[in-house]
């Protein structure tokens, strides 16, 4: 049995079924998870995936954070469950304190809709074991609010303990703060990026492939926890 | 009631500085800065007491404001 990889969809989630096609591309198999459920189905890894959960209204997931899924989702990932929050994910797991800091509307305040260059920074996360430290990796960001910003004592932290996963090169879409793409927490099984790995899975239909390896990472996680 | 949430002084606000740069096409001198917020009014049922404004300050920090982002302030109007 393949391991489970729960896609949670909240009203207004866009990206949830490219992201159970990436599960499955990667060997797991992805179920169904709905925001008005305390169920987490008995999945092994979690995403929450991109779009404009509650439309976006008052703070991208700040009423999300208050879904009833995302009770379990919290007390799972103090349990050491791999969490990953895409794009408005990544807003979600901010709003709920899973990982420090917040995401602010884009320096330009343009929409930025594009491929990106990354530059892997951390391996030691539950989702990016398959990913090479310092390679150079290629994902679209689509965001209108993705500035990661956080005081400077927690960024150094984030450095200093490195928690910085992903950082943008050849250009910062959005202004974040040290050219932040992606965190993860302590203990390195809540991971949160505003790039999109679930669009880079495919090179028929992506920029390229670069996105599979972090769902392959969070399986092999999985199978190695079992 | 009401509670004002701003972004905290120390964080950019790219929608404020839009603003100011929006004015001098309006003929509009003399604005040093422009930052944008919110505005909440709400309504209780019955008397506005400490419990209740107990409840609207909770309300204010948890969900309202993103207190890593944001200063609120509340007070009573009307």
């Amino acid at each position: 049995m393949p391991s489970a990889v729960g896609v949670v969809t909240f009203p207004g989630s866009l990206d949830d079924r490219d992201v159970m096609q990436a599960v499955s591309l990667a060997g797991g198999t992805a179920v169904p998870l709905w925001h008005g459920d305390s169920d987490l189905r008995g999945v092994d890894a979690i995403v929450l995936p991109g779009g404009f959960s509650y439309g976006d209204y008052l703070r991208c997931g700040a009423i999300a954070r208050f879904a009833p899924v995302m009770v379990e989702v919290v007390a799972a990932a103090g349990r050491g469950m791999p969490v990953l929050g895409i794009c408005n994910g990544f807003q979600v797991l901010c709003e709920s304190h899973l990982l420090p800091g917040a995401l602010l509307r884009n320096a330009g305040l343009h929409y930025v809709c594009r491929d990106q260059a990354l530059r892997v920074e951390s391996t030691a996360t539950a989702w990016t074991t398959g990913l090479e430290p310092g390679a150079r990796i290629v994902a679209p960001v689509k965001h209108g609010e993705g500035r990661y910003t956080a005081d400077t004592e927690t960024l150094d932290r984030l450095e200093g303990e490195g928690r910085v996963v992903v950082r943008y090169v050849e250009g910062n879409p959005n202004g974040s703060l040290r050219d932040i793409a992606g965190i993860t927490n302590e203990a390195g099984n809540v991971v949160g990026l505003m790039p999109h790995p679930e669009h880079a899975c495919d090179p028929l239909v992506g920029a390229s492939a670069d996105g599979l390896a972090l769902f392959a990472s969070v399986l092999t996680a999985v199978v190695g926890a079992a | 009631m009401v509670v004002d949430v701003m972004l905290k002084p120390e964080i950019l606000d790219p929608q404020g500085q839009a603003i100011l740069g929006a004015l001098p096409s309006l003929g509009v001198s003399g604005i040093a800065a422009v930052r944008q917020g919110k505005h909440f009014e709400i309504d209780v049922d019955g008397e506005m007491d400490e419990d209740a404004l107990g409840r609207i300050r909770d309300l204010a920090g948890t969900l309202l404001a993103n207190p890593v982002i944001e200063d609120f302030a509340l007070r009573v109007e009307g």
